[in-house]
């Protein structure tokens, strides 16, 4: 990461407590975003490239195993094939932000990974209800850091959201910031379980005052998972946050993103309303498994002007 | 264009241009008379309608003469009774096939009135043309239940419609689709500035078997305007300045006519400290800079609570800075950079 890590700060709920998010004013922004804004040829070549290096490539099913995990992080170092590559005129194979796993994976995809410069993060903290007792979950992520983890994905306890209980919520995230120590750690809101955009705001708030350095949307086993008005609330919150401190906090829509259409729309959000900054993949990650699949197509067609059937892509 | 090892760096949206051989096509050569009584007249004195952003002449259009105001004024009466006649049903169903005929052609109407008015692609493909084609599927079912709802109202005849240049399909929209679902025919002149797409419309009169008449469109500037208003119509519907309003108003004073007028203002945009800043700047947004901020009620004063204003202003300049300006085209345009 380029940019500074996020110190965090004291718990200051006047940031947050009295700011209210107009869900269908936030509905409508995400709804023509997209249509303001268009994206061709070689650009659209380009910034789906840059999907792929903004990627946490993810597996998280009971049915993990280690050779999973390795073909994931095969896939991860060669997300493209070699033809796209050439096709496309890239100097080098592009590789994922990273691959994302259980902890209990993480040493399978350390080794699969290694010399490899791609980091490998864990999902931790009884992910993904996050209803474990905290000392175990705190555990759980020093567990994870001692098998290597570059990055930790934290899920926050939703019930100090809906009782606002600020200082129980922060004190957990500052809690789990301090256990992961060198690892970059994600705060993962569970956003389609917080029913209401200013109680993402809020969550997002206090989870950056307690030191995230990433906020994400979402498990991707909660039953609504990232969407555009939410992520629209979440990066005005990073974006707030930044101006009031100087950091720069970075942003992971996750869960339900499947297609190269997807991927650019939250970019076009990105780009829009934070900058060309949180393109790069030290500020914007995409937590998804599927939607490489569909970049790897939709780049096979620009480079052969053909759509290849599903079966001539590797296994992601 | 850039490589894409260039363009991974610049991460800027590149072009997306709308293509324009649809439009061109339909206008190869054209020069356009009246639409008059179910035909194209042959023209006369002809003037070019040109594009506002790169300045090319689309085509050569009739300037409206007295004579052709009369003219169509007539067919327009000739073809008022039997229009009054029809059923609701009947005439529903004279409006539902201009609508289908016009959502067929989506693509042209909105390229077409993007090369004449200079307003972005984006926004007559998503807006304008789309509620066009939606008023006349709206008021093909006013016409089904008018004899239901309103059961004492009357056609009142003949009505000059008298539209600017700020939605040119759109308001020959507002204006036609109400008016012949009530059992009016209407004699239409579209501004001098952006005539294409109302002509683009007569020919899907033609296509639609309109009754002869029901419709006639006449182009021109203010003199044909003028006419019009003097003619021996029953109705005059204006939408446009101020000023011709009021010499409208003036120019009826004493007649019979019926009058409508739509005129400038100045709506103002009133920001509460509790409001969601964000939603409130999108709102500005969409209030003063849509289609250029060429809307009679566009939002152009803004009236802040005092303890917000700071935070309020900061945010709104901040993002002022991602308004795109280029080319009308461009499908990632939102704001060309002239104004008519």
């Amino acid at each position: 990461m380029t940019h500074p890590r996020n110190p965090g700060m004291p718990l200051t709920t006047d940031w947050f407590d009295r700011v209210q998010i107009n869900r269908p004013a936030a509905q409508r922004r995400a709804a023509t975003l997209t249509t303001r804004r268009s994206v061709k040829k070689e650009h659209q070549a380009a910034w789906l490239v840059k999907a792929i290096t903004c990627t946490d490539l993810t597996t998280l099913a009971g049915d993990d195993t280690d050779y999973r995990v390795q073909r994931l992080c095969a896939k991860a170092r060669r997300p493209l094939a070699d033809h796209i590559v050439t096709g496309l005129g890239l100097p080098d194979m592009p590789t994922t932000g990273a691959v994302c796993v259980y902890p209990t994976m993480v040493g399978h995809a350390k080794r699969a990974l290694s010399n490899s410069g791609i980091p490998v993060a864990s999902v931790a903290t009884g992910f993904p209800a996050g209803l474990m007792p905290l000392d175990m979950r705190l555990a759980e992520i020093r567990y994870a850091v001692d098998q290597g983890a570059d990055e930790i994905d934290i899920v926050i306890t939703r019930e100090h959201v809906f009782k606002a209980n600020w200082t129980a919520l922060y004190d957990e995230i500052a809690a789990m910031r301090e256990a992961s120590g060198e690892a970059h750690m994600k705060a993962i809101l569970a956003t389609g379980e917080l029913d209401t955009l200013s109680n993402v705001y809020a969550a997002s708030m206090v989870a950056m005052q307690a030191g995230s350095d990433f906020i994400k949307t979402s498990t991707g086993k909660e039953p609504v998972n990232a969407t555009l008005p939410v992520s629209l609330t979440m990066v005005r919150a990073l974006r707030d946050y930044g101006e009031r401190t100087g950091m720069k906090i970075g942003f992971k829509p996750a869960g339900g993103i499947k297609t190269a259409k997807d991927a650019i729309a939250w970019q076009i959000l990105m780009k829009e309303e934070l900058g060309r900054d949180w393109l790069e993949p030290d500020l914007f990650r995409f937590g998804a498994s599927s939607m490489l699949g569909d970049i790897e197509r939709q780049l096979e067609h620009y480079v052969t002007g053909r759509y290849a059937a599903s079966y001539r892509h590797a296994l992601a | 264009m850039p490589t894409v090892t260039e363009a991974l760096t610049l991460m800027d949206y590149g072009p997306a241009p709308e293509s324009t051989t649809i439009a061109l096509d339909w206008l190869k050569g054209r020069s356009f008379g009246h639409f008059i009584n179910g035909k194209f007249t042959t023209p006369d004195e002809t003037f070019a309608t040109n594009s506002p952003a790169s300045g090319a002449e689309l085509a050569q259009v009739a300037q409206g003469s007295d004579k052709d105001v009369d003219a169509a004024v007539k067919a327009a009466h000739k073809a008022a009774p039997a229009w009054a006649k029809l059923t609701g049903n009947q005439r529903a169903r004279h409006l539902y096939a201009l609508a289908r005929l016009m959502q067929k052609r989506e693509r042209l109407f909105a390229v077409l009135e993007t090369l004449d008015n200079g307003k972005p692609i984006r926004e007559s493909r998503d807006i304008d043309v789309p509620l066009a084609v939606r008023h006349f599927y709206h008021h093909a079912g006013w016409a089904e239940l008018l004899a239901d709802e309103y059961p004492d109202h009357r056609p009142l005849g003949v009505c000059g419609q008298i539209i600017p240049w700020n939605f040119p399909l759109l308001m020959l929209s507002w204006k036609i689709a109400p008016a012949l679902a009530a059992g009016n025919t209407v004699v239409l002149k579209p501004a001098e500035q952006t005539p294409l797409t109302a002509l683009l419309f007569a020919e899907l009169c033609i296509e639609a078997g309109l009754p002869k008449g029901v419709v006639n469109i006449v182009t021109g500037d203010g003199r044909t305007g003028a006419a019009l208003v003097a003619s021996d119509v029953d109705k005059i519907a204006f939408t446009g300045s101020t000023d011709i309003g009021r010499a409208i108003r003036q120019a009826t004073a004493g007649t019979t006519k019926a009058l409508t007028l739509e005129l400038g203002g100045k709506s103002p945009f009133i920001v509460f400290a509790e409001a969601d800043l964000d939603a409130a700047v999108e709102g500005v947004v969409d209030a003063i800079w849509f289609n250029q901020g060429e809307v009679c009620c566009a939002g152009s004063r803004i009236l802040v609570q005092e303890s917000i204003a700071e935070i309020f202003t900061n945010r709104l300049k901040n993002r002022m800075k991602t308004l795109r300006v280029g080319d009308p085209l461009d499908k990632s345009t939102g704001h060309w950079r002239g104004c008519r």
